[in-house]
């Protein structure tokens, strides 16, 4: 998974849903651990402002 | 100056937090509290809306970090035919950032210590059990140890992952959020208005929540699992356009909003999850805040219990779930059936009800009132009705 971190927000709502545990999130940053990731895509569905895209 | 160890160490300082810190820092216990964030309830991530008897056993109204007082609700139906509801009792829009402010005080004043700027990244374990928060502040690697640990760090909730909690939801239980705080609009300063419609807001609604006469949060939440390529912004870009076609965004934000049950384990061995972190949010409208301080005001005095006996097994911290699932968390089951309901509910039906609720005069607006007139027009509304004035009850 590619983060667009231009236009991520932070908000935390792909860490909600990941059923992996693959996203670290700080307060300036967030990161698909691509290791740990088993592309349910359910991240992109949910991120609001669309920054997540398939890829690595 | 922090120490190197607390009885309690509550991860988070949004209100669950502080409201958890503050009931078991004035219970007895030694509390820090660290918060990632520069301060306190930054960045805003809400619309604001609270109820005052939500609120107001926790802590004392202060206009201060009020924006307005709310009087009404108003639906407006697909068709664009609109009803107010009345006589629901008083609530405020707040202004997050100060209320949550006044929340870090109080705990601090009752004895907690909270260290902002300090990000939590792991649970210090020892012998398999649960010591203490590895963090980090001002970029330097530190450790705290504690006998609890309290996971009150919101929707973006790592903490109980990594005590080996199960904490995600599925796409159909939370509630994909944007929101544009406006200004050089026309808007009733006590009235707070929800817009419904599968073309609107499918699976949610779009919400206008005024801070003054010309300003309000205007935001759209919509069912993650009908929120496609387009997203919420699609929807409401659509939506501001229509309505709001001169008015200046001042602020956007985006967000998650779970609308799932209360997780299955909110405790475990040294451990306890409160508010977004354990999805103690109303399923139906999203409102958290008001009833993650319940869940805290209940979880900060077991966690000052637990201090006086030394008992961190699950076993005793059981106690809050118990307690919780009594005052909130079999009501917000209800909830959940409703809206998995109401996120299914049709353009035809939002309509009727906001008809049947037009056929009431004000003075005479009760829930009583409501529920006979939909007997008499039409039977099959009458949950529908309910669901409605929960809505706005518990926002
Ligand atoms: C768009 C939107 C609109 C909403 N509107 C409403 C509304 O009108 N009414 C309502 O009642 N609710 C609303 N909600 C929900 C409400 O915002 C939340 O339920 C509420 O903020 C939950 O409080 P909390 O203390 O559990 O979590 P938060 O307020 O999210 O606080 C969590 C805190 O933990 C900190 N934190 C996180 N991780 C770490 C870490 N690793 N280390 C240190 N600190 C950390 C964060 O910085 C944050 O300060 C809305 C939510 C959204 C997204
Ligand atoms: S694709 Fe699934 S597993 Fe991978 S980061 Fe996104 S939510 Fe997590
Ligand atoms: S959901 Fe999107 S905007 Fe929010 S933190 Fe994840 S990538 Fe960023």
């Amino acid at each position: 998974m590619i983060i667009n971190r231009d236009l991520c927000d932070i908000c935390g709502s792909c860490v909600a849903v990941c059923p992996a545990d693959a996203i670290e999130i700080s307060e300036f940053k967030v990161t698909i651990l691509d290791e740990v990731c088993i592309n349910c895509l359910k991240c992109i569905q949910v991120c609001p402002i669309k920054a997540i895209k398939e890829g690595n | 100056m922090i120490s190197s160890k607390y009885d309690v160490v509550v991860i988070g300082s949004g209100p669950t937090g502080s409201v958890t810190a503050r009931y078991a820092a004035e219970n007895g216990a030694s509390v820090l509290i660290l918060e990632r964030d520069r301060e306190p309830g930054i960045p805003v991530r809400c619309a604001e809306g609270v109820s005052h008897n939500g609120i107001a056993p926790f802590i004392d109204i202060d206009q201060r970090w009020i924006a307005s007082r709310i009087e009404t609700a108003k639906l407006t139906a697909p068709n664009g035919e609109s009803a107010y509801l009345y006589n629901n009792g008083i609530g405020y829009v707040l202004e997050r950032r100060l209320f949550d402010n006044a929340l870090a005080e109080l705990a601090c004043r009752n004895g907690a210590q909270l260290l902002t700027k300090a990000n939590a990244t792991g649970l210090v374990w020892k012998n398999n059990r649960i010591s203490g928060v590895k963090y980090t502040h001002l970029g330097q690697k530190k450790e705290v140890l504690c006998d609890l640990v309290i996971g009150a760090d919101g929707v973006e909730s790592r903490v109980g992952r990594w005590a080996g909690i199960k904490t995600d939801v599925a796409l159909k239980d939370i509630d994909t959020c944007v929101q544009y705080t406006m200004v050089d609009i026309k808007v009733e300063k006590d009235t707070i208005e929800f817009f419904f419609g599968t073309d609107i807001s499918p699976g949610g609604y779009v919400w206008i929540f005024p801070k003054s006469e010309d300003t309000a949060n205007v935001g759209i939440g919509i069912s993650g699992h009908m929120a496609t390529e387009k997203g919420p912004k699609y929807y409401l870009d659509n939506f501001v356009e229509r309505h709001f076609p001169k008015g200046k965004i001042t602020c956007r934000v985006y967000g998650g909003v779970t609308t799932a049950k209360t997780l299955k384990k909110i405790v475990k061995n040294n451990i306890m999850l409160v508010g977004d972190a354990a999805r103690q949010v109303n399923p139906l409208t999203g409102g958290g805040i008001a009833q993650g301080m319940h869940a805290a005001s209940i979880a900060g005095k077991i966690a000052a219990e637990a201090v006086k006996r030394e008992d961190f097994s699950s076993q005793f911290l059981k106690k809050y779930r118990k307690e919780w699932d009594i005052r909130l968390g079999n009501i917000q089951n209800t909830m959940y059936s409703m809206k998995e309901k109401v996120i299914n509910m049709s353009n035809d039906r939002f309509n009727r009800l906001v008809k049947v609720c037009q056929g009431i005069p004000r003075d005479e607006f009760s829930l009583k009132k409501l529920f006979t007139e939909a007997v008499k027009g039409d039977p099959k509304l009458i949950l529908d009705i309910a669901k409605a004035f929960v809505v706005y009850k518990m926002k």
